[in-house]
């Protein structure tokens, strides 16, 4: 029994890391700009099915094309700001969430037409050997998973607490009016935010895809539950965000392995909901207070 | 005044009488069709498209049938039922197509199959579930086996290698639920125990957690019913927690990108598909070989990799013009009761003889039990 | 007055149009899925446009009602116009039960939790195989009769549709105008504000809500018998989105933006499907540019262009006379 929960524990943090990089994401665009980005999920395709496709047949080795598709995605991202994201300043949130919601099938739409629908793999980066420990095993793949994620949300971390630019984007979410005043760049920040989320979106496309496959339609689900995760973890709060990813791959898994396979998704969903009941801004979520 | 308007209308009239008379030599064949060509299910509809592209286009260029050009009308429902019965309405009564060859999915399939009725046109599905054609109805015909005959097959195959206990795991689509069912509800007449019955969401990318719970049963073999991303992704797992049992596959993995995916997890994986993924293989005094060659050939020239799925197409396609050459005519009736007459016709799933009680028309023996062999397909005897 | 002439001119359209063209494809069979989505997004509307409850589940209660109908009718042998009450019933019921714990949340968390809770009903009808004919779907539902005529035309399921639609506008044009409208929209503008005003806010967040939910219902019930076949697919969250898209392209707080949304969305896939593999990016780049561009929604956006349009030409007038 011991030997089972441990493999449903592994897998439920490998998973739960790509949710937490995907939620990460979100958790800083909103930070910086309020807009829920519902493109999110699509960062992590385009990261990995860039990869894949730079790679192919007879192109770039696998080191240049694995920096290559996170540019590209980086690239992607800054054109949704400047060119969705920003010219819609002062819509409502709903607006926005639209515009995002059609961002996201416009990607794909993209995705789509220049790669196909097949399904697309990727190698693992230090083979398939499974490691054992005790009765459970662990892909190589995952511990890239779970190191890559715990590197970027250190560096995330240390992006927002101790630089300038950063604090800088901190500023701006606080108080937009106010960041322009001291001499901040909000533009600029905002490019830098969304470049980052999809630089965090493409690096858990290219870590996770090996196991996983992806096809151009992949980042819906995905998109979906790091949006979740980010609001387990509440809302705003990255730290809370890769929490809320973590947990909810450990619930799923767990759910699946104790409970009932068929229901998982919606048992993590009810546990969502309950959190949320009886903790309406999220696990470590910010009691908001509302000014009248 | 009142001459001229005579005049006129008499012109007109024997102008008209004229034109109605050369009319019917050039009116094209109308074939609808609705697949999946993007979405979940494109891995069905998009060869079926291309297939049905390539084919018409070369009988149009042998001079089309009965006299008459074909031209295929298409609209791509993504697999969603909703879409699939506003496009079957589309093509029923803005088209005005004749036959209509197409549904990739069951559930599109399901869902359009009172609206051909109540239309009467005739109707041949190309997806898999067996509700499709029992109980049999009068204008709904079907290509692919069933999941109850993929489900069959690999029960025999079990027996006889003396498994009597298996766990089963299956994609919560509808490809794997009505698999599922078929597979609960044979397995006593074959003697087989289930001993676990677990299931994945079509978009999950680990089920590690199901099959732990498997390997400590005491399952002597694992069945997979599912398609996509999900069973690549079982075979894998299953290799890396060690799992030494017999895995068997639907019909839904035949198809050459399964083997890419799962990798060397694929080695040994057994399943039922039809003969055209290993038609060089089958020996030469095989009627279904030289069909099988020739539309690997041609679909191998133009688009890559052939898929059984394609081949449903070909089959739906060539014995919906047989049966329009049959009745010399488009008459829908007619032509539903020449489809339904189909005898000793040699598709790409096997040899195909309907009648009035069985609209697929296909038996077992069409379906080849399969297992990979250093990243190929070879034929279990 | 003013408002019933709105509703007089929708229902002129509604009626000539299929006289206009009859046996025309786009009226009687888009058409029916037009006015079926336009009663969705107005019940959507009174939700998100008036009350400012965001709901991303709301196909889950559209499911409820055609599952309730659709299950009652097949497997149990109930009139379908009893299945459609009792589906009303139960969708009552469980919008009730789970209003009160979700409407104490606000923006992202209430929009999470309505997606959550769509999800889950989803997931439900998946699973339950047993009673729902799980992903494969539920076929054979009997079609409605009123008052003796049975239903089974496209162009009868037109009239009884738009019928419903202007019953469902008539009822959300008189709840907006009404006391408890009015106390919606003072909710939207400020809850704090509204509550020292002494409006019971929970009373009538929960009111539109399980509202809006009936509404849903109504369409899930007469949905089913108008397509004999329904599946999970139909209510999943992408549909939910697709209502959400409606009613804020076509305007929100605006009933007949609502309904003008749903028009534009039902239309625009079935011209764009001679794009085939381009329709999906087309259709999401026309989405983000309309946002952009008409952030106050089509309808709107489309009126203030048009009045634009007309005071210049009405000044370009003076400006000559005054010369």
């Amino acid at each position: 029994m011991f030997d089972q929960i441990l493999q449903f524990v592994l897998t439920g943090v490998t998973v739960g890391a790509t949710y937490a990089l995907v939620a990460l994401g979100f958790a800083i665009i909103y930070n910086a700009s309020d807009v829920v980005n519902f493109a999110q999920g699509e960062f992590v395709m385009m990261g990995a099915m860039s990869a894949i496709a730079m790679s192919a047949g007879d192109g770039l080795p696998i080191f240049l094309s694995l920096p290559l598709a996170v540019l590209v995605t980086i690239g992607v991202g800054i054109l949704l700001q400047k060119f969705a994201i920003a010219p819609a300043r002062g819509a409502s949130v709903v607006t926005t969430i639209i515009i995002t919601i059609g961002a996201s099938i416009f990607l794909r739409g993209v995705a789509l037409l220049l790669w196909g629908k097949s399904i697309f793999a990727m190698p693992h980066f230090s083979g398939e050997q499974p490691i054992h420990i005790g009765k459970a095993t662990l892909l190589p793949q995952s511990l890239w998973v779970m190191g890559g994620a715990a590197f970027l949300v250190l560096g995330v971390h240390w992006f927002f607490n101790h630089t300038t630019h950063g604090k800088a984007i901190l500023a701006c979410s606080c108080n937009r009016t106010a960041a322009k005043l001291v001499g901040i760049n909000v533009g600029m920040m905002m490019l830098i935010a969304y470049g980052l989320s999809a630089f965090l979106g493409a690096m858990a496309g290219i870590l996770v895809t090996p196991i996983t496959f992806t096809s151009y339609d992949a980042g819906v689900m995905l998109g979906l539950k790091g949006f979740s995760a980010a609001i387990l973890g509440g809302f705003g709060n990255p730290m809370g965000a890769v929490a809320g990813g973590i947990l909810l791959g450990l619930i799923e898994s767990l759910a699946a392995g104790l409970i009932s396979s068929g229901y998982k998704d919606a048992i993590g969903f009810i546990i969502l909901l309950l959190v949320l009941f009886f903790r309406p801004s999220g696990l470590f979520g910010k009691a908001t207070s509302e000014r009248v | 005044m009142n001459v001229r308007k005579i005049l006129t209308t008499l012109t007109a009239s024997l102008l008209l009488t004229l034109a109605a008379g050369q009319a019917p030599a050039a009116e094209p064949i109308k074939i609808g069709s609705f697949l999946a060509v993007t979405g979940g299910a494109s891995f069905l509809g998009d060869p079926e498209l291309k297939t049905l592209q390539m084919y018409i286009e070369e009988i149009n260029a042998k001079g089309g049938v009965i006299g008459r050009q074909i031209e295929l009308v298409h609209y791509d429902d993504g697999g969603s039922p909703k879409k699939s019965v506003n496009f079957a309405k589309r093509l029923i009564q803005k088209d005005k197509v004749d036959v209509i060859v197409g549904g990739s999915t069951s559930g599109s399939t399901l869902a359009v199959m009172p609206l051909v009725d109540r239309a009467q046109i005739p109707f041949i599905s190309l997806a898999g579930s067996v509700k499709i054609i029992s109980p049999v109805q009068y204008w709904t015909f079907k290509m692919p086996h069933t999941d109850a005959m993929a489900a069959a097959k690999i029960y025999g195959d079990m027996k006889q290698r003396g498994i009597t206990k298996i766990a089963l795991i299956s994609g919560s689509g509808g490809f794997g639920k009505s698999g599922r069912t078929q597979s609960l509800q044979l397995a006593r007449q074959y003697g087989i125990e289930i001993v676990a019955d677990e299931s994945y969401g079509a978009k999950d990318t680990d089920m590690t957690a199901q099959l732990t719970k498997i390997r400590d049963t005491d399952a002597q073999a694992i069945l997979n019913f599912g398609f996509g991303t999900g069973p690549a992704i079982v075979t894998k797992n299953v290799r890396q927690l060690g799992i030494e049992l017999p895995l068997y596959q639907s019909h839904g993995v035949a198809s050459k990108k399964f083997i890419e995916l799962a990798g060397d997890a694929a080695e040994g994986v057994r399943l039922p598909a039809a003969a055209l993924l290993v038609a060089d293989q089958l020996p030469d005094s095989d009627p279904q070989k030289p069909v099988l060659l020739a539309y690997k050939k041609k679909f191998e020239a133009k688009y890559g990799p052939v898929s059984t799925f394609g081949g449903h197409a070909y089959d739906g396609l060539h014995i919906a013009l047989e049966a329009i050459e049959r009745a010399g005519s488009t008459d829908k009736a007619k032509v539903r009761d020449e489809i339904e007459k189909t005898r000793g016709f040699i598709g790409t799933g096997g040899i195909y003889n309907m009648s009035p009680r069985d609209h697929l028309g296909l038996s077992l023996k069409a379906f080849k039990m399969l297992e990979i062999k250093d990243g190929n397909w070879t034929i279990v005897k | 007055m003013r408002r019933l002439a709105g509703l007089c001119l929708l229902a002129v359209i509604v009626v000539l149009l299929p006289i206009l063209f009859p046996d025309n494809y786009y009226v009687t069979v888009v058409g029916v899925t037009a006015l079926l989505h336009a009663i969705l997004a107005v019940s959507l509307n009174l939700l998100m446009g008036y009350a400012g409850q965001i709901s991303l589940g709301h196909a889950a209660f559209f499911g409820i009602g055609a599952y309730t109908s659709a299950i009652l009718t097949t497997r149990y042998g109930w009139d379908p116009w009893a299945a459609i009450m009792a589906g009303l019933a139960l969708t009552g019921l469980v919008s009730f039960l789970v209003s009160r714990p979700i409407l104490r949340l606000k923006g992202h968390y209430l929009a999470m939790a309505t997606l959550g809770l769509g999800i889950i009903i989803n997931i439900i009808l998946v699973q339950g195989e047993q009673l729902t004919g799980g992903p494969d779907g539920l076929g054979g539902i009997p079609t409605l009769s009123l008052f003796g005529w049975a239903l089974d035309t496209d162009l009868g399921w037109y009239w009884m549709m738009g019928a419903t639609l202007l019953g469902v506008v008539w009822l959300a044009l008189n709840i907006i105008d009404s006391r408890s409208g009015r106390a919606l929209r003072a909710l939207h503008g400020s809850e704090v504000a509204a509550e020292m005003m002494g409006i019971n806010t929970t009373a009538a967040k929960t009111g539109v809500f399980v509202l809006a939910a009936l509404i849903a219902s109504l369409a899930g019930g007469l949905f089913c018998h108008q397509q004999s076949f329904i599946s999970p697919d139909s209510f999943n969250f992408f549909f939910s989105i697709e209502l959400v898209t409606m009613v804020v392209l076509g305007g929100m707080a605006s009933t007949y933006g609502a309904v003008f949304g749903a028009l534009i969305l039902t239309f625009l896939p079935e011209l764009l499907v001679v794009f085939e593999d381009f329709e999906v990016m087309i259709f999401g780049a026309i989405l983000m540019l309309m946002m952009i561009f008409l952030p106050q929604g089509l309808f709107v956006g489309l009126q203030n262009l048009a009045l634009r349009w007309l005071n210049r030409r009405r000044s370009a007038a003076f400006g000559a006379v005054g010369e």
